[in-house]
C-alpha cells in the first residue's frame, strides 16, 4: 500500500539516501525505509505546496560526514523542524536525513513516539547527539528549545536564550556547525496566548493559541537559509565563559541569516525580486 | 581446561556445554534438575548451588573457569524463589570461585536490567545505571545479582570476573524470555508503540560465552548480535499474530484471550526499547555474530 502512496521524487531520493538499511529496511537506530517514504511524501506536500519553501545555501551542508545544523526555533508547533528535514532531503544533490532531538514528553505519546523513532527523530539526549555525530550523521539542533517554539508573535525573530550543551557536543565530536535560519514560521502560526491548562492536560510545555484559535499553521511562504559552516577547536571541556563565547558567535551568525532572510521574506511577500538584497551573510 | 557450568541443564547452558566439549574443554555442571542423557564427557552433579554438595564439587573438581547460568526469571519462579536462586545463588557461587582457586568466573546476565523508559538513551553502554530496579520490580533480583557479581572485580582482583549482559536469545531452542513472550497464540503490543527488540541467535550466544572464556576478559560487557528490529517486524518475522491493546486496558486483558500474563512492569518493556551497545565486548573478544535478524527469526519459526 505504502509504495502506491510514496511520490516518485521521494522514492528516487530514498533510493539514494545513504543509510545502512538491513533486509527489513531498518537501520540500527530503528529508522524504517517504509516509514521514511510516507513521512517525506507527507512533508513534500507541506514543503512544496503548502509553505512553498525556498531553500538558500544548501551547498553549505556537506554531502557526507557529520554536521550540526543549529537553527532558530519558532512557529508554536515545530513545523520548522519538518521543513528543515524536507529541505535536506529534497534540495541537495545528495539527499540527507537530519536527526532532530525531540522533546522527551513526546516519547510518552502513542503513535507520535513510534513515528518519531521510525524517521530518526530521537529523544533529545546528549548520548544520542554524540552517537549520531560520531556515526557521521547530520544533527538538527534548536538551542532555544521549547522557549523558541513558545515565542509569542510580538517576539517574532528575536532569538531567546541558547543552551550551551550543543557547543560542547560539537567540540567533543569535532563537528562543523551550520548556522541556519527558518523564516516564515512565526507568521504561519502567530501565537498570541498560551493555554496553560490545556498544555498541562496533554503534558506539553505550552499550547499555542493563534487569533483564529486552532493551532494550525497558515499556508504562508517560508524560507530556509543555511549559512557557511563554523568550525570551533576544543575538547568540549572548556570553561563556561569560553563555551558561551562560542555560542554567541553561533547566535550572531544565525541572527545575520535571520536578518537577511527577513529582508528577503518581505520582498517575497511583496512580490518583488530578490536581486537588490546584496551579498549573503 | 576444566569448565564448570551452573544451571547446566538449561537449554542454552547445554548448548554451551556441548560446544565447549567439542572444542576440547573438560566440562562439568551443577543443577538441581537432572540431565537424563548428557553427552559422553560431560559430568553433571545434581545439587543446589547454594547447598554444601555444590561446595564439594568446587572443592573436589577445582574448575579453572565457572560459567554461572543458574538464574531464573519471573516466568519460572516466585519472588522469594527468584531472590534465593538469583541473588543468594550468585553470591555463593562467586565465593566458591574465590575460595577454590577458580581463575575466570563468568556471570551470564540479561540486558533487560537496563530497564525501558521513554527518556533512556537508545543504545545503553555498560556504564548506564540499571533502571529496571524501579521500572520493572520483577527484575530487581537479577539487577542485584548482576551488580553483586560485578563486586568480585574489586573484592578479588586475582579472580578474572566477566559480567555479561546478553540481549534476548532466540532460535531453534525456543527457550528464554523472548521465546516465552512470543510463544503464546497472540503476542501483546501496546497500541501506538512499536519498540525495538534486540536479539541474538542461540548459537551466537553460546559462541559469545566461548569467546569470553578464550579471551579471558574481565569487566562488565554487553553482548549483542544483529541490529534491533521493531516488535511488529519481530512478530511478522516469526509468523506470530500480534494483538494491539490500549495501555489503559492492558492490565485487564493480560493473561486472557490467548495473551501471556505479564506483570505491570513489563508494559514499559513493550512500549520502549532496550538496546545495548556491545562494541566493548566485540573489541575485547573479536566476537562477531553469524546470524542476522532474518536468520534468527527463521530459526525460531523452525521452518
Amino acid at each position: 500500500m505504502s509504495k502506491k502512496v510514496i511520490s516518485r521524487d521521494v522514492a528516487e531520493r530514498l533510493s539514494r539516501l545513504k543509510l545502512p538499511f538491513d533486509a527489513y529496511g531498518m537501520d540500527p537506530y530503528g529508522i524504517s525505509r517504509a516509514h521514511l517514504g510516507l513521512f517525506f511524501t507527507f512533508l513534500e506536500v507541506f514543503y512544496k505546496h503548502y509553505f512553498r519553501v525556498r531553500c538558500f545555501g544548501i551547498e553549505n551542508v556537506p554531502k557526507t560526514g557529520r554536521a550540526m545544523l543549529v537553527s532558530n526555533h519558532s512557529g508554536g508547533i515545530p513545523t520548522d523542524g519538518g521543513m528543515l528535514l524536507a529541505s535536506l532531503f529534497f534540495e541537495g544533490e545528495q539527499p540527507r536525513l537530519a536527526h532532530g532531538m525531540v522533546e522527551k514528553f513526546a516519547q510518552t505519546w502513542p503513535f507520535v513516539s513510534h513515528w518519531f523513532s521510525r524517521v530518526g527523530q530521537l529523544p533529545g539526549l546528549p548520548e544520542h547527539a554524540i552517537r549520531l555525530l560520531q556515526d557521521d550523521r547530520i544533527l538538527m539542533v534548536f538551542p532555544e528549545g521549547a522557549r523558541g517554539t513558545g515565542k509569542l508573535y510580538k517576539d517574532r525573530y528575536q532569538l531567546v536564550r541558547f543552551g550551551s550543551g550543543f557547543m560542547r557536543i560539537a567540540l567533543q565530536t569535532k563537528s562543523p556547525i551550520i548556522p541556519t535560519a527558518f523564516i516564515g514560521g512565526e507568521e504561519a502560526l502567530p501565537s498570541i496566548y498560551h493555554a496553560k491548562t490545556l498544555a498541562k492536560i496533554v503534558g506539553a510545555p505550552y499550547w499555542p493559541v493563534p487569533p483564529y484559535l486552532v493551532p494550525m499553521p497558515l499556508p504562508l511562504p517560508c524560507e530556509v537559509h543555511y549559512g557557511e559552516p563554523l568550525y570551533f577547536e576544543g575538547t568540549g571541556n572548556e570553561a563556561d565563559h569560553v563555551i558561551e563565547g562560542y555560542v554567541e558567535q553561533v547566535k550572531l551568525a544565525i541572527s545575520r541569516q535571520i536578518k537577511y532572510g527577513c529582508a528577503l521574506h518581505g520582498q517575497r511577500r511583496a512580490g518583488l525580486s530578490y536581486e537588490k538584497l546584496g551579498e549573503r551573510p | 581446561m576444566k569448565v564448570l557450568i551452573t544451571g547446566i541443564t538449561g537449554a542454552h547452558a547445554r548448548m554451551v556445554a556441548e560446544r565447549l566439549l567439542g572444542r576440547g574443554y573438560e566440562v562439568i555442571g551443577i543443577d538441581r534438575r537432572t540431565w537424563a542423557d548428557p553427552p559422553e564427557g560431560i559430568r553433571v552433579y545434581k545439587a543446589d548451588v547454594r547447598k554444601r554438595p555444590a561446595a564439594d564439587v568446587f572443592r573436589n573438581e577445582r574448575p579453572d573457569v565457572v560459567i554461572h547460568m543458574a538464574t531464573i526469571t519471573h516466568f519460572s519462579g516466585s519472588r522469594e524463589e527468584r531472590l534465593r536462586i538469583n541473588l543468594q545463588g550468585t553470591r555463593i557461587v562467586f565465593e566458591h570461585c574465590h575460595e577454590h582457586g577458580v581463575k575466570h568466573a563468568i556471570f551470564v546476565g540479561r540486558h533487560t536490567i537496563y530497564g525501558a523508559a521513554p527518556d533512556a538513551p537508545l543504545y545503553r553502554t555498560e556504564d548506564e545505571p540499571p533502571l529496571a530496579v524501579t521500572t520493572f520490580p520483577e527484575l530487581a533480583d537479577l539487577v542485584a545479582a548482576d551488580l553483586h557479581a560485578a563486586t568480585a572485580l574489586w573484592r578479588w582482583p586475582t579472580l578474572k570476573t566477566a559480567v555479561l549482559r546478553l540481549v534476548y536469545t532466540l532460535g531453534p531452542l525456543r527457550r528464554g524470555t523472548l521465546a516465552n513472550f512470543l510463544g503464546g497464540p497472540r503476542v501483546p503490543r501496546i497500541l501506538g508503540f512499536d519498540p525495538l527488540f534486540q536479539m541474538m541467535h542461540d548459537e551466537d550466544a553460546a559462541d559469545a560465552l566461548i569467546a569470553c572464556i578464550e579471551s579471558r576478559i574481565s569487566g562488565v560487557f554487553n553482548v549483542a548480535g544483529p541490529p534491533p528490529v521493531p516488535l511488529s517486524v519481530l512478530c511478522r518475522g516469526t509468523h506470530r499474530k500480534s494483538f494491539e491493546i490500549p495501555e489503559a486496558l492492558f492490565p485487564y486483558i493480560s493473561g486472557r484471550f490467548g495473551l501471556p500474563h505479564l506483570p505491570p512492569g513489563a508494559i514499559a518493556h513493550i512500549k520502549y526499547p532496550i538496546v545495548v551497545d556491545a562494541t566493548a565486548f566485540q573489541a575485547a573478544t573479536g566476537f562477531k555474530h553469524r546470524f542476522d535478524s532474518h536468520s534468527v527469526m527463521t530459526a525460531f519459526r523452525g521452518d
